[in-house]
């Protein structure tokens, strides 16, 4: 997408050439895309253009089959070793049977905690005050997608790779991540959300990366699945 | 703990799991009521007699705990695959085998240490006699978290299968054979009154390389299942 100039300081993620395929047969890709801090980026594409897979080759889950990520000009692997990159996936992470407040312990303690921010604090800002306590069981789809942006607040990852994250939210919630996108932009993080173009990331223009299926699908089959 | 130290991952991951254990106590008590069915099931099928009890009792016990143990192995993963915190486990910039590690030390205190409390009774209901009852002990303590690691290693192997039961049970059942011999070994020849220190010397030396090696296969063959 953009030319990489070596003089400038590399970009906090950049991705050269990236492509992934299952069982030879190709998901996406060849990519090339940089991220500079304070960017949030949208990924469009339709289901099965594999927004989903790209994310999950982008944290570290899965080994792309071409090409390279590089975080902070340095390659994924050993990069991922610095609490850098925290992804929010279709499944919350989290448990049913305990708390929210649990629940995000559970997160701190795994992800570490951004300095001037304690879990009752993020589930406040994320407008569930008062929910503490509660079992994330007890909460609806969208309550339960508000602790896991909660949990986003709280790790102290830079790059925040978003899948859907206006799934299931209300107006107030979708307004909610777009708030939470901005704040995350202006103090130096980036963040690549993908979108079906349903709903669509509304500060400003973001820039967009279009994914296209590489291949004719099979009918039916899901994004990532 | 502003970056999130490994020790404060370990204990954030033994604080979750412990308290989803007791929120689950329910399924959490299923192998131990399996392993005392199985064993007072004996008696009433074979009769009252001592001497024929008192020769199967170590066999018989040992047999239900490894059972009950292997009931329990599935759950290992199963929720934390389908919630996706084992990809937020993987995620995670600490090691991965040292919070899978985490995970089947908690397996182990979970299902295998109240099944070895009640070993006693167990061995009371056959007619065990009471000099062999340490040394059963000591071989179930041994052998247990040799079940729990060589198990985690196979449930890693399965989990992202549908249905993965049959195919774990196939998986473990030849990899534990070895234990169950070399544990009911030690207890049959205390009873024996033959020396039974080689077999649990065994079992201990298993154990310190399973402790040492199961749970780095465990994150390698989970990193497979995920992809």
């Amino acid at each position: 997408m953009s030319a990489i100039d070596p003089a400038d300081p590399p970009p906090l993620l950049a991705a050269r050439a990236l492509a992934y395929a299952r069982n030879e047969e190709p998901i996406f890709g060849p990519l090339d895309f940089s991220l500079a801090a304070g960017e949030v980026v949208l990924i469009e594409g339709d289901n099965g253009s594999g927004k989903t897979t790209l994310l999950k080759v982008l944290s570290g889950l899965l080994e792309p089959t071409a090409g390279e990520v590089l975080l902070n000009g340095v390659h994924l692997t050993l990069a991922k070793l610095s609490h850098q990159v925290a992804l929010l996936g279709h499944l919350p992470g989290m448990k049913l049977e305990l708390t929210t407040l649990q629940n995000l312990r559970f997160a701190v303690g795994l992800g570490g905690i951004r300095p001037g921010i304690t879990p009752a604090i993020a589930l406040a800002s994320v407008g569930l005050a008062g929910y503490e306590d509660q079992p994330l069981r007890l909460l609806s789809a969208g309550q339960k997608k508000r602790v896991a942006l909660a949990r986003l607040l709280l790790v102290p990852a830079a790059l925040w790779l978003l899948d859907e994250p206006y799934a299931n939210l209300d107006r107030e919630g979708i307004e909610l991540v777009n708030r939470l996108l901005l704040m995350h932009a202006q103090r130096g993080g980036a963040a690549l959300i993908t979108s079906h173009g349903a709903y669509a990331y509304t500060s400003g223009t973001p820039r967009r990366i279009a994914l296209r299926a590489t291949t004719a699908e099979p009918a039916g089959r899901e994004a990532g699945a | 703990m502003k970056p999130g130290t490994t020790s404060a991952a370990c204990v954030a991951l033994l604080r979750r799991d412990l308290a989803l254990t007791w929120r689950r106590r329910g399924d959490a008590l299923n192998p131990l009521l399996f392993a005392v069915i199985v064993v007072a099931l004996f008696p009433f099928a074979l009769g009252p007699e001592a001497q024929v009890l008192e020769r199967i009792a170590a066999g018989t016990i040992f047999v239900a705990v490894l059972l009950a143990a292997l009931l329990s192995l599935d759950s290992l993963f199963r929720s934390d695959l389908d919630d996706g915190s084992l990809e937020q486990l993987v995620l995670s910039p600490h090691p991965l085998s040292l919070l899978l590690a985490c995970k089947i030390a908690i397996h182990w205190l979970t299902t295998a240490l109240p099944l070895i409390a009640i070993a006693p009774l167990l061995a009371m209901l056959l007619h065990l006699p009471d000099s062999v009852l340490p040394v059963l002990l000591a071989a179930l303590a041994l052998a247990t978290p040799l079940l729990s690691l060589i198990g985690a290693i196979c449930v890693a192997l399965t989990v992202a299968l549908r249905r993965s039961g049959m195919l774990l049970t196939l998986l473990v059942l030849p990899l534990i054979v070895p234990v169950l011999i070399f544990g009911a070994g030690a207890c049959n020849a205390a009873q024996a009154g033959l020396p039974y220190a080689a077999p649990l010397l065994w079992l201990g030396a298993w154990l310190v390389l399973a402790l040492v090696l199961a749970p780095l296969a465990t994150a390698a063959a989970l990193k497979i299942s995920l992809t």
